[in-house]
């Protein structure tokens, strides 16, 4: 019976670790749906944009009170996982504190690990009140309602328990040592939860002891189920910033890509010597492209994972010049709706063995309506916004293509444009010939 | 009409056996919108003085195709493209201005996957260069100490991170320079972009171009300088809803250069 805790721990662990990487290898497989896009350019840029923006923070600071609070968190949430790290030993091995032998240092962590998880205290409970009393306006825009919102919330209490729980085992941990508990080495600094252990004054050993297991299994208990509900909620982020700052547009914000489908075609019809009804080259050949994207399948794997990537923070939405006007294309939505398509076409293909099989509905209008994707003004304002490098543009521009290259589904206004551009290379319909007129007027 | 212009199209160039220092891409707004006409008037007029040998193509310049692909219409945009390309390459052109964001922006960034690659400056960067070789130079009195703010466009700014040369420019005059709260990467679209120009804004509670002047409005301007016709007709309309038309001017840097020679 001895090593019932360790084996306990052993399973719990394992289990843990088993479900994260199970639903990691779900990330990849509808990440891997998209299609492909050539990211294998200038690695040395791509390196330096994820060191600088997901690492360094710089487009967090742009707003500087969550931006500090967020760099709080950000820095906790890394450094604390070096006393996981010991927490995750001493439970295998059965040993308490087993990094304590390196002495001062020792104390200067835990000492600092304490002072952050204060601060993660605080910045967390900053983060609620201006989700849940000051209610800024990018925390209850209409894409917010329902699970967003207790999602966002959800995570606060979660990081909020977990400090706690963390402060209160080394307050019963202190008193343990200061009462000259057997196995509570003397060991480690505790700047904050001296404060707490006065409270512990005049409880037995035993009790003390039970209050700091308990609160050292809840906690660790506690962090493998966090590390799992990441990927059922919008917190993906801690992970997914990295590859996809990585992973961002190095082109300029305006470029947007030509599509090679199109140029091919187009090049056919501008040759003179081709013969429009000549069979195709190669018999086998695959069907012709679908041109632009009405579901998540023709999007590329970058966007797919930009869509995992969105921690429905709204910057984007609050910088969109649409949304700022009372339009309901809120480029955060875009984001959450792709993601959320993506989700049930993997449940989708879960519930088939591994195939996609119809269920009539698609990004397009059953998630996202034309009327959000014809009110873009493709500043990218929202591409310039997101700290981490996510680009709802691409997505929105993918969509309006499907709509006019396969449905023929633009605003009367922007048809009537089109033909006037067709007929005599302008938008409006004025004569070519009359396209120097300008210089004698 | 107050001045003679002298502008010479790339057929004139060809004819001459000669190339043009640089061609100027009018662009549609350019050719064909009643103000920004006036814009490629004083752009030219610029260019005029400063002895600059430049070409237009003229009857042979046609849409960039840039409104069309923001729209979706990726076909269109590469007809427009390529039918471009062929004729800027067949008159081997090595360097482009224009006045308009847009077409500096598919120009530059998106027609060298057709086959189309040249140097593409806005004129706002042209006329800094002219300033800077001393080809151009400014009185400076017209807009004395008069309260200029720039917007920039989007196409121009965030999506090609040109921010200073319309500025320094503008210095130049000699007018005082003030920024909106929001500016450079922060700007607020004026609303025409993504082919917005050519229909009716989709249901909402203001027009973006109204909420943008008023942007301008708090810097107290005497002008709201421009970089770009849309932009420029998106703020006109903007000052007329806040009923200002009567204290505040919107005019293009290059109007602003012009008046100041």
């Amino acid at each position: 019976m001895e090593y019932l805790p360790n084996i306990v721990f052993a399973i719990a662990l394992a289990l843990g670790i088993g479900f994260f990487v199970r639903n990691v290898k779900k990330l990849i497989r509808n990440i891997k749906l998209g299609k492909k896009v050539d990211v294998g350019d200038n690695k040395p840029q791509r390196w330096k944009n994820m060191a600088k923006i997901a690492l360094g923070q710089t487009k967090m600071v742009v707003r500087p009170i969550a931006g500090l609070m967020h760099i709080i968190v950000y820095v906790g949430f890394i450094i604390i996982n070096i006393e996981v790290l010991e927490i995750i030993l001493d439970g295998i091995l059965g040993t308490h504190r087993l990094f304590s032998p390196i002495g001062q240092l020792y104390d200067v962590l835990i000492g600092s690990f304490e002072i952050l998880a204060f601060l993660v205290i605080v910045a967390v409970t900053v983060f609620w009140v201006r989700r849940n009393i000051i209610k800024l306006q990018r925390f209850i825009k209409p894409e917010m309602k329902g699970w967003p919102k207790k999602d966002g919330n959800m995570i606060l209490y979660i990081e909020f328990v977990l400090m706690v729980l963390f402060l209160t085992m080394n307050a019963a941990d202190f008193q343990l040592q200061q009462m000259g508990a057997d196995h509570y080495v003397q060991a480690g600094a505790f700047p904050i939860s001296q404060f707490i252990t006065p409270l512990f004054e005049g409880l037995s050993v035993p009790t003390l002891i039970f209050i700091e297991r308990t609160a050292w299994w809840l906690h660790i208990l506690g962090i493998l189920t966090f590390l799992n509900y990441l990927y059922y909620s919008k917190h993906l982020h801690i992970l997914l910033a990295f590859p996809n700052t990585y992973y961002g547009k190095l082109r300029p914000q305006g470029q947007f890509n030509n599509l090679e489908s199109v140029t091919n075609e187009v090049k056919l019809m501008m040759d003179p010597n081709a013969d429009p009804f000549a069979a195709p080259a190669d018999p086998n050949a695959a069907a012709p492209e679908k041109f632009g994207a009405s579901d998540v399948m023709d999007l590329n794997w970058v966007q797919l994972l930009n869509a995992y990537t969105c921690t429905e923070c709204g910057r984007c939405t609050s910088e969109c010049p649409a949304n700022q006007t009372g339009k309901k294309l809120s480029p955060r939505k875009i984001m959450m709706d792709t993601r959320d398509r993506l989700e049930e076409v993997g449940k989708n293909m879960e519930a088939n063995k591994g195939e996609f099989v119809s269920d009539g509905k698609q990004l397009l209008d059953d998630y996202i309506s034309r009327e959000e994707l014809w009110a873009c003004t493709t500043c990218n304002a929202c591409v310039q916004a997101c700290p981490v490098s996510i680009d709802p543009l691409s997505i929105i521009v993918e969509m309006r293509r499907y709509l006019v290259m396969e449905q023929s589904a633009a605003p009367m206004e922007l048809n009537n444009m089109m033909s006037n551009i067709e007929n005599n290379g302008a938008p409006w319909p004025y004569n070519q010939m009359d396209r120097l007129n300008w210089v004698n007027e | 009409m107050d001045e003679q212009l002298k502008v010479k199209t790339m057929q004139e160039f060809m004819a001459e056996g000669k190339q043009p220092e640089i061609l100027f891409w009018v662009g549609s707004a350019g050719s064909y919108d009643d103000r920004a006409k006036k814009i490629s008037r004083a752009f030219v007029k610029l260019l005029n003085r400063a002895n600059v040998d430049f070409a237009v193509l003229g009857q042979e310049e046609s849409s960039t195709g840039d409104v069309a692909k923001r729209a979706g219409n990726e076909f269109l945009f590469q007809m427009q493209a390529m039918m471009n390309i062929e004729l800027l390459n067949g008159y081997e052109i090595k360097r482009i201005v224009t006045c308009d964001p847009h077409s500096f922006n598919t120009l530059k960034n998106e027609y060298p996957g057709l086959g189309g690659t040249y140097e593409v400056v806005h004129h706002t960067q042209y006329l800094k260069e002219l300033l800077d070789q001393g080809r151009l130079t400014l009185k400076g009195e017209t807009y004395k100490g008069k309260r200029i703010t720039f917007h920039d466009p989007c196409y121009l700014g965030r999506a090609n991170s040109v921010y200073e040369a319309p500025r320094e420019v503008l210095t130049k005059t000699n007018a005082a320079l003030v920024e909106m709260k929001r500016h450079k990467k922060t700007a607020l679209c004026c609303g025409a972009g993504g082919a917005q120009m050519f229909k009716e804004p989709e249901k909402g509670d203001m027009d973006i171009n109204v909420l943008r002047t008023k942007d301008a409005l708090e810097t107290n301007p005497d002008i709201i300088a421009t970089g770009c016709p849309y932009c420029n007709t998106m703020m006109t309309d903007g000052i007329k809803a806040h009923e200002k038309e009567e204290r505040v001017t919107v005019l293009d840097v290059a109007e602003l250069l012009a008046n100041s020679i």
